[in-house]
């Protein structure tokens, strides 16, 4: 984003990559797969790179609201300072609060989750997909994100994402509104779950695993660490591939 | 002797209709030492939510095939109070269906039409007697219900079976009697009084009547202290609903404005010092909202929000369905005393332990399930977000991981422990 502003010019997006689109390996693959998609397209768009902080989003779960604005505050101050108009991100937890949280403070922008975006770019014809698609015909299941879906409502777009594949989407039993959590939200992410009959990540994906599907689709980093060690608890991590929407699109893009 | 029965009307109408107001002002007492929220916002809106999810319980039909039973049981309800209205006239006026001359040929109808509901009625409610006491639907059983809230909805079911079951019985002596009718239902039931001496009918009519009208007294007053209550609170409470999206979560202003003076200290010199120490997050009912415990007196307990919890359903202790209970007895606790001291003195208890344990609250995903499928508007995830506020803000009590990771994000702006250096590392990776 500097580089942008030094050159006097603005990008049509800030790419808001969040710390596990950053730090954490298996995310950074979704963050390499939608910049290869972005790059494909000819998006010309920003990172805030060093400049980016957290959102702030597990601290203020948790109840530490006093860490939450400091962030916040400070990513607005950055953001404005930019004079950002536009941001994508491939995490649903940064999507929320960036977009129902930050307006409050001070923090106004357009803000859009992947899902929506590539559906965007699918549907303006920006993204051609080629001919003989490796999905074509194949089960994929698809996870709704609590952040993405009963929190903000957001069912179908990641769904018409996945129609592109031509592949063949089987619903899990609780899906959509009904959808059931990885276990990784509230801040649970960061520690060990409470005493209990099973892991919530376990009981995720032995269904997501009985729908019979090859593939399941994610749009969550964190949803995608949970599902993985759920599919692996089921031991069919060699059969069942959990993949973020981006890379799936990333692999079929022509 | 009609006037003696006149009187004992109006003295039970009169008694019974005191009494529920006490209480009504009460409740409504007890809903406002909750702290203060402005949602009269965006009205078009409110009055869209009261109509469809109060009035036409959208969100029961998420379940079609108990959403018809409980329409069924929610229209006698509502509809059979007319007929309530008839019978509180006659009761203080000394007349006997006053509406059948008003009405002529209409009122049978009408009469069969309640008839219809009142059959209804009684299906729906047995269907809920069995599913609750014989095939023991996993939500209607746990544990959480054990005693008062378990009798509670039995009471409930079971009175408005006999209830419908009176307004029958008292139409069907009427018509053996030739004295109203034929109505559509109790006109098949009427032949099998007919050898029956006139004043046995007289007195079973009469005495059905009485304990009709003195059943839906005593059952008005049962109302407030049961989770029955719901019947006439769902109406605020859909109205009063949250229209923020589900995931956005409120807002601390005073830690917003502490946090810029000490990123912007410049703008100090501007601001009013304040000495009042704010209140953070939520230990006891009386720091909630007033709609939290609007929310609590209108749960009626169905457990739609635990069975769809990912705690709950892998066992963990939360259940959002309890989160409520719990601040509904509390409320009633702390009322109890205002009743007999006139104001809440320090008792010692909280919400927070006394009720609900940081074990049920650290389980919580805030996912939004609960908040989602609860068909009367009610928000358990605020509370919850609430006590987790006070216990980090004001106790400091939060698992050594969660500790961990606050500082991280002070530290490295970011809940892992990398060096803010690497965070676009990726990027060179990828363009090496």
């Amino acid at each position: 984003m500097a580089e942008y502003a030094a050159s006097g010019e603005s990008p049509e997006i800030l790419f808001w990559v969040g710390c596990a689109g950053s730090f954490d390996q298996r995310a950074q693959k979704i963050t390499k797969a939608f910049v290869t998609i972005l790059d494909k397209v000819g998006v010309r768009f920003a990172i805030l790179g060093k400049e980016e902080s957290c959102t702030g989003d597990p601290a203020r779960r948790a109840g530490n609201e006093f860490i939450f604005q400091m962030m916040a505050q400070n990513n607005i101050m950055v953001l404005n300072n930019y004079n950002v108009q536009k941001i994508v991100t491939a995490c649903p937890h940064c999507f929320n609060t960036l977009r129902n949280e930050y307006p409050q403070l001070g923090g106004n922008y357009e803000v859009i989750h992947h899902a929506t975006y590539l559906q965007q770019l699918i549907d303006a014809g920006k993204i051609k997909m080629k001919e003989e698609g490796s999905f074509k015909g194949r089960k994929i299941t698809y996870h709704d994100s609590c952040y993405l879906g009963r929190a903000n409502n957001i069912y179908e777009a990641p769904r018409k994402v996945l129609e592109a594949l031509d592949a063949e989407l089987v619903e899990m039993k609780r899906c959509k509104s009904n959808g059931l959590c990885c276990g990784a939200g509230g801040a649970q992410m960061f520690k060990e779950e409470e005493k209990g009959t099973t892991r919530i990540n376990f009981e995720r994906g032995r269904e997501a695993v009985e729908t019979g599907a090859s593939v399941i689709a994610s749009n969550c980093p964190f949803c995608m660490t949970m599902l993985t060690d759920g599919v692996k608890e089921q031991g069919k991590e060699d059969s069942v591939k959990v993949l973020d929407i981006a890379e799936l699109i990333a692999q079929q893009i022509e | 002797m009609h006037i003696i029965q006149e009187l004992l009307f109006v003295i039970a109408f009169g008694l019974a209709v005191y009494l529920f107001s006490r209480k009504a002002a009460q409740i409504r007492r007890n809903i406002l030492l909750g702290r203060d929220v402005d949602l009269n916002d965006q009205p078009a809106l409110r009055w869209r939510n009261l109509l469809l999810l109060a009035f036409g319980q959208k969100k029961m039909f998420r379940k079609p095939l108990v959403a018809v039973l409980h329409f069924f049981v929610y229209a006698g309800f509502v509809i059979i109070n007319l007929e309530i209205l008839e019978i509180i006239l006659d009761g203080i006026l000394g007349t006997h269906r006053l509406f059948a001359p008003v009405l002529g040929l209409l009122y049978p109808i009408l009469i069969g039409c309640f008839e219809v509901l009142a059959v209804l009625v009684i299906i729906g409610c047995a269907v809920f007697l069995i599913r609750r006491n014989i095939i023991k639907v996993e939500r209607l059983a746990q544990h959480e219900l054990d005693g008062w809230p378990r009798s509670d909805a039995n009471y409930i079911l079971i009175t408005e079976i006999v209830l419908m079951l009176l307004f029958l019985t008292m139409n069907t002596a009427d018509q053996a009697m030739h004295e109203a009718g034929p109505f559509w239902i109790s006109g098949q039931i009427a032949p099998l009084f007919s050898g029956l001496p006139e004043t046995s009918l007289a007195t079973i009519e009469r005495s059905c009547w009485w304990l009709h009208i003195l059943g839906i007294l005593a059952f008005l007053n049962y109302l407030p202290y049961s989770k029955h209550l719901h019947i006439i609170l769902a109406f605020p409470n859909a109205y009063y609903a949250d229209l923020r999206p589900k995931g956005k979560m409120e807002n601390m202003p005073a830690v917003q404005k502490e946090v810029q003076l000490m990123l912007q200290p410049e703008l100090a010199a501007s601001e009013p010092a304040s000495d009042v120490m704010p209140k953070f997050g939520a230990k006891d009912v009386a720091d909630l909202t007033w709609k939290n415990l609007l929310d609590a007196y209108s749960c009626t307990e169905c457990g739609r929000c635990t069975a769809a919890c990912p705690a709950n359903i892998t066992g963990k202790k939360l259940s959002p369905r309890k989160i409520m209970m719990d601040t509904r007895d509390r409320a009633e606790e702390i009322g109890l005393q205002i009743n007999k001291d006139g104001a809440f003195k320090e008792d010692g208890k909280s919400l927070l332990r006394d009720y609900i344990s940081e074990e049920e609250l650290r389980a919580c995903t805030s996912c939004n399930a609960c908040v989602q499928e609860c068909p009367v508007s009610i928000n358990p995830l605020h509370i919850i977000l609430q006590l987790r506020r006070h216990l980090v803000m004001e106790e400091s009590s939060a698992p050594q991981e969660w500790n961990m990771m606050f500082s991280n994000i002070e530290n490295n702006m970011a809940p892992w422990k990398f060096s803010p250096d690497d965070r676009d590392k990726w990027a060179t990776e990828m363009n090496s």
